[in-house]
């Protein structure tokens, strides 16, 4: 029972390994992404039948690769006297395929690099990039993408389906962009990761205060991206940041109520985590091409290297800040940085830097003017910021943090 | 090589702007449209009269019925459009970078279907 348990749960991560492997390399050889995902998955049923009897073959993802492969040229020829698909097929990967062969630079990049940049092409909407990127290179299916984001399966279906059919009406291109577009291009890539990752560790939801499948999942996906795109600092420093925000997990929320980085138990961080996170980190001082997620990751870096709280390297914090406000001067960046600029300072200077920000909407900005507020003893103003945090905050476990603290003031 | 529409819509607003801007435009199009045509992409393209010279022909309901006006009642209108050949996408979406620059508009960028003539 536990034996044919493991081989099914190997499957399982095997094949959600191997699936962007396999449909990016179909893509690129026949031009169509229903085709390729169809084969890939009577690629795996086949391996399902097959694997437990005689075992993983060597190479898994090139065994499921070459079944995948014949299994659509079978698809192809079956159909091609019954309908069109095969000439739109071959047309398609006329174009798609590069076609000055080895001679195109480009063909040489792991094809997951040209899936990756075709799912979050900015003329997909972002849910649907969000969408695309997990179920084509993260291998979930339609049904689980939907759980994870809390919609019916059919939308979800309804919206991948749409997708596709809005990069092939389009010919939306299956290439890494050219140097030019590149660094437009991957921030649009690395946002949406991140916002796979946050939507996990903050989730919106009301119902789930962490959703560690989406983190684990976005974490992945740009581990991928990291180690596809090397050179290219700023996937690695998304990739750092994930890791050492992922690193807090298991002390971030305390009997359903979160807990502030302040009084999290550090003893409960994953250290695993917080070195690899480090060793990004510190590579990316290296190369001194500072862009904002590494800023963002080095500043999660001084938060993980204290080995308390009140040994946090506020100053350094407060320096990092001013660097990445000057790369994105946002006004959320600006309130971060003046959260800082209180533990430097004082609560009263950070009060100051917030409260010329037109920033209303946004429940971190209340969370932090009331906290800021209640340590400046400005009791009265500080309630009412924790109720209109309240009002806007939606993540169940930081609602229940601002409560107990609203509370707590008044006593 | 596919097909794709590149149009431009207009509110009411913007149909009187002054006459320099109207100048600056006709100059920008026009010299983007000499441009598409030497790069071999162009099919056709052209602006439209203003919506008030529209006329509604419907024949679905076996008489002909002929109207004034244009066919819904909206507050933006196409005001022009281009056909253009390109590869892929990316290759029409900057064709209408310069186009978006050229008339001072957004430009909306759909793929025509395979069989009208690629």
């Amino acid at each position: 029972m536990s034996g044919t348990g493991r081989v099914r749960v190997d499957l399982d991560r095997v094949f959600r390994e191997e699936h962007g492997r396999v449909v990016a390399t179909l893509i690129r050889q026949f031009g169509d992404i229903d085709i390729a995902e169809e084969a890939a998955q009577e690629a795996f049923v086949i391996a399902l039948q097959r694997w437990p009897e005689t075992g993983l073959p060597a190479n898994p993802g090139g065994w499921l690769t070459t079944t995948a492969r014949n299994k659509a040229i079978d698809r192809i020829r079956r159909e091609s006297t019954r309908d069109a698909r095969h000439a739109h097929a071959a047309m398609l990967s006329d174009q798609y395929s590069p076609g000055s062969g080895s001679s195109d630079p480009s063909s040489v990049q792991d094809d997951r690099l040209r899936l990756i940049f075709t799912c979050c092409h900015p003329a997909l909407a972002t849910d649907a990039q969000v969408a695309l990127t997990l179920r084509l290179l993260g291998g979930l299916s339609a049904a689980e993408i939907a759980q994870a984001f809390l919609v019916p399966e059919a939308a979800m279906a309804k919206r991948l389906t749409r997708s596709k059919q809005k990069i092939k009406a389009n010919r939306i291109p299956y290439r890494v962009p050219a140097d030019a577009e590149l660094p437009n291009r991957l921030r649009g890539v690395l946002a949406t990761l991140y916002l796979v990752f946050n939507e996990g560790y903050l989730s919106s939801s009301e119902q789930i205060a962490i959703r560690a499948d989406l983190c684990g999942e976005a974490i992945r996906l740009a581990r991928i991206l990291a180690s596809l795109m090397p050179d290219e600092p700023e996937a690695q420093g998304l990739l750092a940041l994930m890791l050492l925000t992922d690193s807090r997990k298991a002390a971030r929320v305390a009997d359903g109520v979160l807990v502030p980085l302040p009084e999290q138990d550090r003893a409960s961080w994953d250290h695993e985590l917080i070195a690899e996170g480090h060793d990004i980190v510190r590579a990316c001082l290296r190369r001194n091409r500072p862009g904002t997620y590494q800023l963002l990751a080095a500043i999660n870096a001084v938060h993980t290297d204290a080995a308390t709280s009140s040994e946090t390297d506020w100053n350094q914090i407060v320096q990092l800040y001013d660097q990445l406000y000057a790369a994105s001067p946002t006004p959320v960046v600006a309130l971060n940085r003046a959260i800082a600029v209180a533990e430097v300072d004082s609560p009263v200077a950070g009060l100051a830097i917030i409260d010329g920000l037109n920033l209303a909407g946004y429940h971190p900005f209340h969370a932090a003017r009331a906290d800021l507020l209640r340590r400046d003893g400005q009791t009265a103003e500080a309630l009412e910021a924790y109720t209109q945090a309240i009002a806007l905050a939606a993540n169940p476990a930081e609602r229940a943090y601002l409560y107990s603290r609203r509370q707590d003031l008044q006593g | 090589m596919a097909q794709y529409l590149l149009s431009v819509h207009s509110t009411e607003a913007d149909l009187a702007p002054s006459p320099e801007v109207m100048q600056r435009m006709y100059t920008q199009v026009n010299t983007f449209n000499k441009e598409v045509k030497a790069s071999g992409s162009w099919v056709f393209g052209g602006g439209l009269h203003p919506v008030s010279t529209a006329t509604v022909v419907d024949a679905t309901g076996g008489d002909v019925v002929t109207t004034d006006g244009p066919f819904a009642e909206s507050k933006e209108h196409l005001g022009g459009f281009w056909i253009v050949l390109a590869d892929n996408l990316d290759e029409a979406l900057e064709v209408a970078r310069r186009a978006s620059e050229a008339c001072e508009k957004p430009v909306e960028v759909r793929p025509l279907q395979d069989d009208s003539g690629a």
